[in-house]
């Protein structure tokens, strides 16, 4: 096992992740899903890099990682429960009130 | 060797189907699911590199809280099947435009006459090697402060969750008194029936 697959893994996902936030401009929920999808592809490479350079710190950044990322999608569904709440819809072409 | 390639290929397969299918399902709970199974396959690799803490904790924390989160809120909201969304025919060819450059410009980059890491192989760590041991030595000495303010983050987080979602206590809904449950004595609560 090389790096070269695992990197190649993480760019996919990545992308993957991107494709959907473009292609499901409907729904909040899997824009969310795909910001984590994202975190989970940038995560893989800070590992991938952390096994074989021999430096444990990479995985210190995942840790970190993690955490912040268990915060924010926390406060992103209380803000996603809010609006849903206010509009009954979670369409991200109707949040448009701030537009001139 | 060829069995650490089969199984590494085994999971990477399933993480990138069931990522595909988390873009395009069209019920959000199959959606969540799908990302779970992202995560495990996901979580398999990080084991195979030997990180194995954070390989249990994407499991425990991710899998069984933050994706548990995910499926309590979209189950609330009660969507049921999206429609059809013009979006995904029209912005198609441009996402697959915009996917298969990030993965192009990847390839090239990690080639190795650019990129001497990849010729590299990973030191394999004995039986005897701790990777708790390893971050834990890191973390709470190099660390620290890093460590501290992730845990003021998540507290901070903790307290806008909570005041974001929390509308005060509806008329009709039951709910504690602290102070009146502190204030109780036992003459409120117990009757001696007999000496």
């Amino acid at each position: 096992m090389t790096l070269t697959p695992v990197l190649i893994l993480g760019a996919i996902l990545f992308a993957l992740s991107l494709m959907g936030m473009l292609l499901n401009q409907k729904n909040l929920i899997v824009i969310l899903m795909c910001i984590e999808l994202m975190l989970l592809a940038v995560n893989t490479n800070f590992i991938a890099f952390s096994h074989f350079t021999g430096d444990i710190s990479g995985q210190l950044f995942v840790f970190f990682i993690l955490a912040v990322a268990a915060a924010e999608t926390a406060i992103g569904l209380a803000i996603l429960i809010l609006i849903f709440r206010s509009r009954r819809s979670i369409d991200v072409d109707e949040l448009a009130s701030l537009k001139g | 060797m060829i069995w650490t390639q089969i199984i590494f290929y085994f999971f990477a397969v399933l993480a990138v189907v069931s990522a595909v299918m988390v873009i395009a399902s069209r019920n959000p709970v199959q959606g969540v699911l799908f990302l779970v199974l992202t995560f495990v396959a996901m979580a398999g690799i990080w084991m195979m590199m030997q990180a194995e803490f954070l390989s249990l904790v994407l499991i425990l924390v991710y899998v069984g809280a933050v994706m548990t989160l995910f499926l309590f809120v979209v189950m609330m909201f009660n969507l049921g099947r999206l429609p059809k969304m013009e979006a995904f025919k029209r912005y198609f060819p441009l996402a697959l435009i915009i996917g298969g450059l990030i993965v192009a410009v990847v390839v090239i980059a990690i080639q190795p006459k650019h990129f001497g890491l990849v010729m590299q192989q990973a030191t394999q760590h004995g039986a005897d090697y701790s990777n708790i041991k390893a971050i834990g030595s890191v973390l709470y000495t190099n660390y620290v402060y890093a460590f501290e303010i992730a845990a003021v983050i998540l507290l901070a987080s903790i307290i806008a969750a909570i005041a974001l979602a929390f509308r005060g206590v509806q008329p009709g809904t039951k709910s504690q008194n602290v102070s009146k449950q502190v204030n109780t004595k036992r003459e409120d609560a117990v009757r001696m029936v007999r000496d």
